[in-house]
């Protein structure tokens, strides 16, 4: 029997993901869902996190998502995001760089700077960089 | 004079043809612009189309009332977000698109301007409409934080009460041939026409994590900066093909004309060589 149920991933710039899958997990704004196959039409926002899919076969593949919603109907699942890219896509560099902007933004905090805005952008960088490093870390 | 006829048809011809050199380059050039900014539309329509559907569909089992962005207030100021290009040389896109939103506009002093592209940016300056803040140099490759920026810049002053609506003014791409400028409501958000865009109704509701106000509050900002990035890329796209086919008729115009101009270059030659011709007969008649 199947047990997979059909996934979209969508950005703005591309299709990021799509395809039957078995499981996901995302990080909602409330904690982390799991979503299995004939779940309950339910939608909800997400937090910066990462995307755990679990493709048919077993194997997982993670991506980094920045924030955006999930839509669960009968049928399918709809991820909007900002921006999502695969473990092994990710820049940590960039993440790097920017995480360390964000910190001079925060530190240097005076009228000009958007709190909201760095506290984001570090929070986008950090989670890359954790999930880049947890993925080596599994596979040590 | 024999000579100064053609002479001059002959500068005509030359300078004709060079501004079809002209025309010609930037059609090519556009062509290729208009491919790539089509791709783009192409990856980019089914996030902003998934963007409305979502929010239609859970319009339509939220059964809210009371929003921020839904209810209608008394209007005595609306803001209109005018897309167009920063360049000229692209037939009617830019007038159009400022057309589209003058056509709307009843009283310019109720008016407040986001023009996007220095040729509405220049427009509605000239005439004297109140700008907030125009958005230069972002038209022809618009990305997703653009449109962030003005959704935000227009959220802001909707929920300062300095607007009571929202108006997006873009072009939409029907077809590389045609180019409709098209005027939207972005806020307050028109429930019964996003609603509507969501033909089949679901047997079983969707429930909102953590409550449908928090989805709401997320998700119509989300919606309005899709929609503003849709008509970002919408817009652009619009401009290559609208300069594109401005060009090509251009292109064509000239050859037209240049083919006229031989023509008449050739009458002209012909007829002084025949003029030359009487006279030498003429002359050679006479000394006889």
């Amino acid at each position: 029997m199947a047990s997979t149920f059909n996934l979209n991933i969508v950005t703005p710039d591309k299709d990021f993901f799509s395809g039957d899958v078995d499981m996901i997990i995302v990080r909602t704004v409330e904690g982390d869902m799991g979503i299995l196959r004939n779940h309950e039409p339910v939608v909800a926002p997400l937090a910066i996190g990462s995307l755990k899919i679990k493709k048919t076969g077993g194997s997982f593949e993670e991506a980094a998502c920045s924030g955006g919603f999930i839509n669960i109907t009968e049928d399918e699942v709809t991820i909007i995001t900002d921006a999502a890219e695969w473990a092994q896509e990710i820049d940590v560099d960039r993440a790097k760089t920017s995480a360390e902007r964000a910190k001079k933004h925060l530190e240097s905090a005076g009228e000009h700077v958007d709190i909201l805005r760095a506290k984001a952008s570090m929070a986008r960088a950090m989670n890359r960089i954790n999930i880049v490093e947890n993925k080596y870390h599994h596979e040590r | 004079m024999a000579g100064v006829g053609t002479r001059d048809i002959k500068r005509k011809i030359k300078s004709v043809n060079s501004t079809m050199q002209i025309t010609k380059a930037m059609e090519l050039v556009s062509t290729a612009k208009l491919k790539k900014n089509k791709d783009r539309l192409e990856m980019t329509r089914p996030y902003y189309e998934t963007v409305l559907k979502t929010v239609g569909e859970i319009m339509r089992d939220a059964d809210i009332e009371e929003h921020e962005y839904l209810s209608n207030r008394e209007i005595s100021k609306s803001l209109y977000i005018v897309l167009a290009g920063d360049r000229g040389l692209c037939g009617g896109y830019n007038i159009n698109a400022i057309k589209a939103a003058l056509a709307h506009i009843e009283d310019p002093s109720k008016a407040l301007i986001i023009p996007v592209g220095k040729k509405a940016f220049e427009f509605f300056k000239r005439n004297e409409f109140e700008i907030e803040k125009e958005y230069l140099g972002i038209s022809e490759r618009p990305e997703f934080a653009d449109a962030r920026k003005i959704a935000r810049l227009a959220m802001k002053l909707y929920s300062q009460e300095k607007v009571d609506e929202v108006h997006l003014v873009y072009t939409r791409m029907e077809s590389t041939i045609s180019q409709v400028a098209t005027r939207l409501k972005l806020v307050p958000l028109d429930v019964e026409a996003v609603a509507q865009e969501v033909a089949e109704v679901a047997d079983e509701k969707a429930s909102f994590e953590p409550s449908a106000e928090v989805v709401l509050d997320y998700l119509i900002p989300k919606s309005i900066e899709s929609t503003i990035f849709g008509g970002l890329i919408e817009s652009s796209a619009s401009e290559q093909a609208a300069r594109r086919n401005a060009m090509e008729n251009a292109t064509d115009n000239a050859e037209e004309m240049i083919e006229e101009l031989t023509l008449s270059f050739n009458q002209a030659r012909q007829s002084a060589i025949t003029q030359e011709i009487t006279e030498i007969v003429g002359g050679a008649e006479a000394l006889k």
